[in-house]
């Protein structure tokens, strides 16, 4: 192994010791590195383990006062069995994929062309119009919110798919994102491709958009992250239980009567959080990368 | 770039260069408009709407409106819940910010040049950024009960007494920071690995020559310096997000016990969806704005420098 590794714990490659000394050191060392690790590791995965154990025990053993971690009596079927029958769980998980792939789609559809133009077209109003974008980065989703609200009660709209995606239809962030990616696009092959008699049109969506794809999948990533977790906005837009995003219908689900069918409760948190995870254990690269090329969140 | 663009139109004749740049200008404007029109309608409109209503005591279904000016924002400055969610939110961000980046930090240094582990660890740490945090925050809830969780469980077995995490006033929002650190510690891990990773390997060795031998030597002449830029988008990322919080409030205490857990974001779902008093709400949510804006500009010069493609 390395003798650079820049951990706050002294250096196992010191020099003048005796291999056995040095040996040691190391040990010492590697013991330190993963005991805070595992450590750390604990902590994190503890609300991971208790959820799907407890979703697979049964109520006495929930409710026991010596506890234990392994159930005695497996009560899966019941558990998993009642969170789906007595709450649309399928229900939500489906809002939650419809939403997500509404607001990419049409994100993508408008946020390309914009930033395509913004990269590589001179039109009136591009700097204001960036300007525009900087400034919408800053601008949490909280701050339209009141005003989006009226309106959309105003024309009786509150209660409806298009409520909770319309807020996000244009994302600045991949306007923004994008800018920066097609900003290092060769200038030498749009020419090229103009005088080959192609259209902006053509341009943008056969031959830049195939090279961007890197950038269009993060950004995917990022997106679909965001909104199946989201809890402000469809709290606000939606009080119809059938409407409701994975989030939104944890919380009905937690409030009603089933609140204190912990078992119950815990299947369905597996269920709702199970897509996402197990995207991003197949997917973890981009995962990474998608989520965490911004601070927006 | 320019020169490239001359040598291919220089044959071109000057008609079908002004055709050219008339086509630009007609595909640009074309290009942007529907998102321009989107940032119209989702977010100038709502601003200067948000903006009008701050001066108003408009309130949802209410006939009459009056102009109240500052008045609203006077009531802001004096108001015991406000004064009492903003004191909250601070000091919710006090604990999560030394938190969650230090903690980011140190797991992002140990797990730097680890092979083989390397790769679980990440797995492991990332993944409260992917779940769900309504669903976890539950499963948090439950953890932390008083008689069926199992942190009160293992409190009793080592003989201390329980600890009423969520409903004991003084407690609530420390619990509530460790889930915000929980949640955020894989997210900050994963932007300092990418920082150390673009730091030269031969410093280490050139500091090493210089007589820098501790590990902690190393980490304060080197890694710590070349790690500032990426220190300061983190800091800042995770004030906003902490600043932001409001999942876990609502799901876990309703700003309960007594106001204890009452923060920001809360209050204004609270005074805007709840009691639909718009205008001040509208007023809140200028306060809450400025605060983000403080952090966001910040923010933005140092995205405009860390985002290359």
């Amino acid at each position: 192994m390395d003798t650079h590794l820049p951990s706050p714990h002294p250096s196992p490659g010191g020099r003048g010791r005796s291999p056995v000394g040095t040996l040691a050191r190391r040990a010492a060392t590697l013991f330190v590195v993963h005991g805070i690790l595992i450590a750390g590791a604990v902590f994190i995965l503890l609300p991971f383990v208790w959820m799907l154990i407890t979703s697979i025990k049964s109520p006495a053993e929930i409710f026991a006062v010596d506890f234990s971690l392994w159930p005695k009596h497996f009560n899966a079927v019941e558990n998993y069995g009642f969170a789906l029958q007595k709450v649309p769980l399928l229900r939500f998980a489906a809002n939650g994929v419809i939403v997500c792939a509404g607001i990419l789609l049409i994100q993508l559809l408008v946020a390309i062309p914009c930033a395509y133009a913004l990269a590589k077209l001179r039109f009136p109003g591009r700097t204001a119009l960036f300007a525009l974008v900087l400034m919408g980065l800053c601008i949490p989703i909280q701050v339209p919110a009141l005003p989006l609200y009226m309106g959309l009660a105003q024309v009786g709209l509150l209660n409806t798919y298009f409520a909770i995606m319309m807020p996000f239809f244009s994302s600045v962030f991949a306007i923004f994102l994008f800018r920066q990616f097609f900003r290092s696009y060769p200038d030498e092959i749009i020419h090229a491709a103009r005088l080959d008699g192609m259209s902006e049109f053509e341009i943008v969506w056969l031959i830049v958009v195939p090279s961007a794809w890197p950038a269009i999948a993060a950004f995917s990533v990022f997106s679909i992250v965001a909104h199946w977790n989201d809890l402000y906005w469809p709290l606000i837009v939606i009080s119809d239980t059938h409407l409701a995003t994975p989030p939104l219908g944890m919380m009905f689900f937690a409030d009603a009567e089933t609140g204190s069918n912990y078992g119950a409760l815990t299947a369905a948190a597996t269920v709702l959080t199970a897509p996402l995870v197990v995207a991003f254990l197949i997917a973890r690269r981009r995962f990474i990368e998608g989520i965490t090329m911004t601070g927006i969140k | 770039m320019m020169a490239s663009a001359v040598a291919i139109a220089a044959p071109v004749p000057v008609v079908r260069r002004d055709r050219q740049r008339l086509i630009e200008k007609l595909a640009g404007c074309g290009f942007a408009f529907p998102a321009f029109l989107l940032l119209l309608l989702t977010n100038l409109v709502p601003l200067a709407v948000l903006l009008y209503l701050s001066f108003t005591n408009y309130e949802l279904g209410a006939l009459d409106t009056r102009f109240l000016g500052l008045d609203n924002f006077r009531k802001a400055v004096t108001d015991p819940v406000l004064r009492r969610s903003l004191a909250n939110t601070f000091v919710y961000v006090a604990i999560v910010l030394p938190g969650a980046v230090g903690l980011g930090l140190l797991i992002a240094v140990l797990l730097h040049r680890r092979k083989r582990t390397r790769t679980f660890y990440e797995v492991v740490y990332f993944l409260p950024v992917t779940s769900t945090l309504i669903a976890m925050a539950t499963v948090w809830q439950f953890i932390l009960h008083p008689n069926l969780g199992p942190v009160n469980g293992m409190l009793r077995a080592m003989g201390f007494g329980e600890i009423a995490f969520l409903s004991e006033p003084a407690y609530v929002l420390p619990t509530l920071a460790a889930i915000g650190i929980w949640q955020l510690v894989g997210f900050n891990m994963v932007l300092f690995l990418a920082g150390l990773s673009a730091i030269p390997r031969d410093l280490y060795e050139a500091a090493e020559i210089d007589g820098c031998r501790s590990g902690i030597d190393r980490f304060l002449t080197i890694t710590w310096p070349l790690l500032g830029p990426t220190t300061m988008f983190v800091i800042i990322t995770t004030s906003i997000t902490a600043f932001k919080v409001f999942d876990t409030v609502a799901v876990m205490t309703r700003g309960g016990p007594m106001g204890s857990s009452e923060v920001l974001l809360y209050a204004i779902y609270l005074e805007g969806y709840q009691y639909f008093h718009m205008g001040y709400a509208a007023a809140l949510t200028l306060i809450f704005l400025a605060f983000v804006l403080l952090f966001s500009i910040l923010q933005t010069f140092v995205l405009e420098r860390r985002v290359h493609y």
